[in-house]
Order: structure tokens, then C-alpha cells, then sequence
């Protein structure tokens, strides 16, 4: 990582920062477990990180523990990922369908 | 422009689609929006992620990377589409685990190449790698152990060869000392990993201090602050993941993984105030359930489903508040039931009294009413509905404690300030409960004790049941 890269991605870092403190302010006591079960299925983007050590864990050949581990990241992040997203979906499809219908 | 120069326009697709879809889960009415938004965009991310390694010189081990993404994918969506209403806190306990772990691995995994070999950077680039390789190994150890840990605080215990042991909470003050030290610890090793990166030992001390750490920070925590625990642990998995950018200088995991970290903690803040606790209060002061459970020396006559019928024959206004018994008995259907029977045979007007942590996660009872078609004009948050109980006939408590209990207008104890349905304020009060025992904060209530009130003991779904036929018949 060059010096210009990481003041970069130090710049990303934080503004990021800044914008998730804004991005939420309220928020209906309905929908804390659903928001807090779609950021959590958001926080396994960690799936693009598994992904790529995956693959430069296989590029180099003398590499069998770290693919082993990069391997079983894919898994976990990819069972938060989608279950993350479904079960939310669920939840969502609950509070918010039948609601429409009563109204 | 080159091919993979739109490696990085994909990943700013993917990150616009996250910040769209957390701001869009915010609102009732765009939630479900935001929620597929959030998928697209990691949709997105993947399918560039894949491009890139498609691109790159060596070609990827493709059968085992597909093999990993359909095998996690059919378990994650297996997991989500069996799970029951009651358990969905705990697996998203579960899930947030295993992103944290993932985070987790993918250092584990670049530090050990290093160790296996692969040529070592320098300078900079060495010390970056090193640094967000140990934070990210630190937070998300931290989060694995701690996710796992409230999961079966929010079961209340684990099943160990049959035997049922209850989840313990216990955190003597010492204990954050303690937990000061293994941070300072943990910092201390990833300097020194800084200067000797192909030291296993240190690797393995550092995966050893997290896990401990995540188990002592959760440990001392009572059942009944275990969501603000867990959206904490949600906002710290997605630090990791940020971190984990750092290692392999990825924008998209840096973007999504701080605006997780800090939505999630600007969240659990929202869930604190909700609880009237401050997060401070939360970590560090021991809460509730703590060993000597008080003793109850006070006894109290229960009522049966006829007398209750017959309390209700007339009333003009029935409150009901449900609790974490509801969602245990899974009795929702037959509480909808109950309500459109005496709303026809009494004309009873009928509404339901919702508290914002109600049960084991908030807007856990608006998710299993609204599974039993309650209509949602029906149910009514705490604040708006506290002024109705002087005018209701009959306030129904099913499986509610804590959030009923007038100990917490007193100024002592665990549960002071937080604020409470006011049950009491009704003329009679029928708690559906199985026993005298205290809840989650492990503080008898005298709401059961008052001449007012008639209590029900037995099972959530046999007393509602009970209770339509009694009303049917009646």
C-alpha cells in the first residue's frame, strides 16, 4: 500500500464514519431488529475480502492452511449475507404487508 | 479507460446501494425497499469482486470458491426461511457471529500466508497490513465469541448432553479491570507483530485474548439488555470488515464495513434511550439476573379462565400488553382470536399496548401480532397509550414482567427510569403468567400482588385458549 493509497482509504474511513452517524437519526422502535438485521447482512461484505484472499491464497500454490481458512470465510460471510438479507425480508414482509392491508 | 478500472466504479455502485438501503430501513414505509437495495448492492460487489479475480493473471480455484458461495448461501437462507418468529433475536446474534468471523479469517488467512511463505512486503505497506490484520483479528474474534455468547443468553441457556444449564451473568467490578489490561494486551502484541510478522505464537495469543475478551464483555450483561448488546456487537462486526479493507486496500469493505460500524452504534444508542440506559450503564454495571434470584415470600391466588370471562363480560375497553411469554407460547393467534370475540359478543374496543423492548428484541411483538393478522392501527406504542389506562376496563398482561413493573417509577433498583407500561393504572389487570417469578432484571413486581389484579398462571397459549372458550361459552 503506497503512502497516497492509504491516506485514501483513511480519507474513505472516515467519511464513512460521518455518514453512517447521519444516515440513521430515527427510527421507530418497529423497525430497530429488522434495521439492525440489514446493516448486520450489509457487514458481511466481508464475502468481497473472503473472495479475493480466496484467490490470491491459491495464486501463490505454497498456501494450503490460508486457502483452508479463506474457503470456510466465504461460507460464514456468504451464511450472513443471504441469510442476513432473507431473514429480514421476513421480518419486513410481516410488519409491512400486513399493514397495508389494514389500512 | 482499462477493464479493470470498473473494478472500482462497480464497487462504488455497490457502496451507493448500501448507503440507499441503510437510510431507506429507517422508514416503515421504504424498509422493504431498502432491504433489497442493501442485497443488490452486495449483489453488485460480488459479481465485480468475481470479474476482478477472473481478470487477474493466475487463474482462481474456481470449484472450491463456488463451492463455498452456494454451500454458505443455501445454509444462511435455510437458516432464515426455518427459523420461528421466537428465534429470529438469536440468529441474528448468530449471523452477526459469523460475519465477524469471516472478517476474522480473511486476516488469519493473509497473515498466514506470510507464514507460509509468501514474500513479505515492506515498510508502509508491511506495518499497514500488520496493524488492520490484528485490529481486524481483534474485533472480530471479539464479535464471534460475544455474538455466540448473547445467542444463548438470549435462549437463556444451552442444552449440553441433555442437561439444560442456564446461561450464567456474572461480572464482580474487578472484571473491567480485567478487561483494560487484555486490550492493552492486545495492542501490545499487534506492535510487536509489527517488527516479527511471521511469529505464529503472537498470532495465536491474539485470537486467545479476543475470544476472552468478547465472552467478559458480554458475560456480566442481563438478559434484558442483550439487544442493545447485540445491535453493539452488529455496529463491531462491521469495524472488522473495514479493517479487513485495510489488509487488502479494498474501498467497498472499507466503505460498507464503517457505515455498518457506525449506523450500528448510533442504533444501539437509539435502543439505549428507548430503555432509558445509558451504554456506559449497559457494559460495565452488572445487570439483573445476577445469582441470589430474590426470594418470594409473598403469595398471591390465581384466578381461573371463568372468572376472568366473567370480568370481561361488559368492558368497554381492553388493553392488552403482551411480553416475552407470548412469543414463548406462541399464542399470538389465539390472543387475536380473543380479541375479535369479545370485541363481537361485548363490542369491546380493544387495543394492544406496545413496548419498545418487548420481548427479547424491539419490535419483536409487532412481528409475531402482525403474523396473526392483528390489524396495525391496532397496535400502539408505549408513550401513546400510557394516558388510556385510567379509561380501561380491562388490561390484559400476557407474559409481560419487567416492562409492566412499577418498581421502575422508583428512583432504585435495575429497573429505575425505565420507563414501563402503566398496567397498573387499569381498573382490573389480568397477568397470564406461569409463575410469581421475577423477569429478566430479577426484580419481583407488585403489579401481581395488587387486589386488582387476577393472575392467570399456566402457559401462554392453554390460558388463552382457555380464555376463548370460557368467553364463548360465557
Amino acid at each position: 500500500m503506497t503512502p497516497e493509497l492509504l491516506i485514501g482509504s483513511i480519507t474513505l474511513f472516515v467519511l464513512s464514519i460521518f455518514l453512517g452517524f447521519e444516515l440513521i437519526t430515527k427510527v421507530p422502535a418497529t423497525l430497530h431488529t429488522p434495521l439492525m438485521s440489514g446493516a448486520n447482512a450489509i457487514s458481511g461484505i466481508s464475502i468481497v475480502g473472503a473472495l479475493l484472499g480466496a484467490n490470491v491464497a491459491y495464486d501463490g500454490g505454497n498456501t494450503d492452511l490460508s486457502g483452508i481458512l479463506a474457503f470456510i470465510a466465504v461460507i460464514l460471510a456468504m451464511i450472513n449475507v443471504v441469510g442476513g438479507f432473507a431473514v429480514t425480508n421476513r421480518m419486513l414482509n410481516m410488519i409491512a404487508g400486513k399493514k397495508n392491508r389494514g389500512a | 479507460m482499462e477493464f479493470n478500472e470498473w473494478i472500482d466504479i462497480g464497487y462504488l455502485i455497490a457502496a451507493a446501494l448500501f448507503i440507499f438501503g441503510l437510510k431507506k430501513l429507517g422508514h416503515p414505509r421504504t424498509a422493504p425497499r431498502g432491504n433489497q437495495l442493501g442485497a443488490l448492492g452486495m449483489l453488485v460487489a460480488v459479481i465485480t469482486t468475481i470479474l476482478d479475480m477472473e481478470l487477474a493473471d493466475d487463474p482462481a480455484n474456481w470449484t472450491l470458491i463456488i463451492a463455498g458461495l452456494v454451500i454458505g448461501s443455501l445454509i444462511g437462507y435455510w437458516m432464515a426461511a426455518k427459523v420461528e418468529m421466537t428465534g429470529m433475536p438469536e440468529l441474528v446474534a448468530l449471523f452477526n457471529g459469523f460475519g465477524g468471523a469471516a472478517s476474522a479469517l480473511v486476516a488469519l488467512s493473509e497473515s498466514w500466508r506470510y507464514i507460509e511463505g509468501a514474500n513479505l512486503p515492506s515498510g508502509l505497506e508491511l506495518t499497514v497490513t500488520v496493524v488492520a490484520a490484528g485490529l481486524s483479528a481483534l474485533v472480530g474474534w471479539m464479535t464471534l465469541t460475544g455474538s455466540l455468547l448473547a445467542m444463548f443468553k438470549l435462549k437463556g441457556g444451552i442444552e449440553v448432553f441433555g442437561k439444560w444449564i442456564k446461561t450464567p451473568t456474572w461480572g464482580p467490578r474487578w472484571l473491567n479491570v480485567v478487561k483494560v489490561v487484555l486490550m492493552i494486551t492486545a495492542f501490545g502484541l499487534i506492535y510487536y507483530n509489527i517488527d516479527n510478522p511471521t511469529d505464529q505464537n503472537v498470532i495465536f495469543a491474539l485470537i486467545a485474548i479476543s475470544s476472552i475478551l468478547g465472552i467478559l464483555l458480554v458475560l456480566p450483561i442481563g438478559g434484558a439488555d442483550m439487544p442493545v448488546v447485540v445491535s453493539l456487537l452488529n455496529s463491531l462486526s462491521g469495524i472488522a470488515a473495514a479493517f479487513t479493507g485495510f489488509i487488502i486496500g479494498n474501498s467497498v469493505l472499507i466503505v460498507a464495513g464503517s457505515l455498518v460500524g457506525a449506523s450500528g452504534l448510533i442504533l444501539t444508542f437509539i435502543m439505549c434511550k428507548a430503555m432509558n440506559r445509558t451504554l456506559p450503564d449497559v457494559l460495565f454495571k452488572s445487570f439483573g439476573g445476577g445469582g441470589e434470584k430474590a426470594s418470594l415470600t409473598r403469595t398471591k391466588v390465581g384466578s381461573d379462565a371463568d372468572e376472568v370471562a366473567m370480568m370481561l363480560d361488559g368492558a368497554q375497553k381492553v388493553i392488552i400488553v403482551p411480553g416475552y411469554g407470548m412469543a414463548v407460547s406462541q399464542c399470538q393467534h389465539q390472543v387475536k382470536e380473543f380479541a375479535d370475540l369479545i370485541s363481537e359478543k361485548y363490542d369491546t374496543e380493544v387495543s394492544y399496548a406496545i413496548h419498545p423492548v418487548a420481548g427479547r428484541m424491539p419490535g419483536h411483538m409487532n412481528v409475531l401480532l402482525a403474523e396473526a393478522n392483528v390489524p396495525y392501527e391496532q397496535l400502539i406504542e408505549m408513550d401513546e397509550i400510557n394516558s388510556e389506562f385510567p379509561d380501561c376496563d380491562v388490561a390484559i398482561v400476557i407474559g409481560a414482567n419487567d416492562t409492566t413493573n412499577p418498581a421502575a417509577r422508583t428512583g432504585e433498583g435495575p429497573l429505575a427510569g425505565m420507563p414501563i407500561i402503566d398496567a397498573d393504572q387499569a381498573r382490573t389487570v389480568v397477568i397470564i403468567k406461569r409463575s410469581l417469578s421475577v423477569g429478566y432484571a430479577g426484580v419481583d413486581n407488585d403489579l401481581f400482588y395488587m387486589d386488582k389484579t387476577m393472575m392467570m398462571f399456566g402457559d401462554g397459549k392453554k390460558m388463552m385458549t382457555a380464555l376463548n372458550n370460557a368467553v364463548k361459552e360465557s
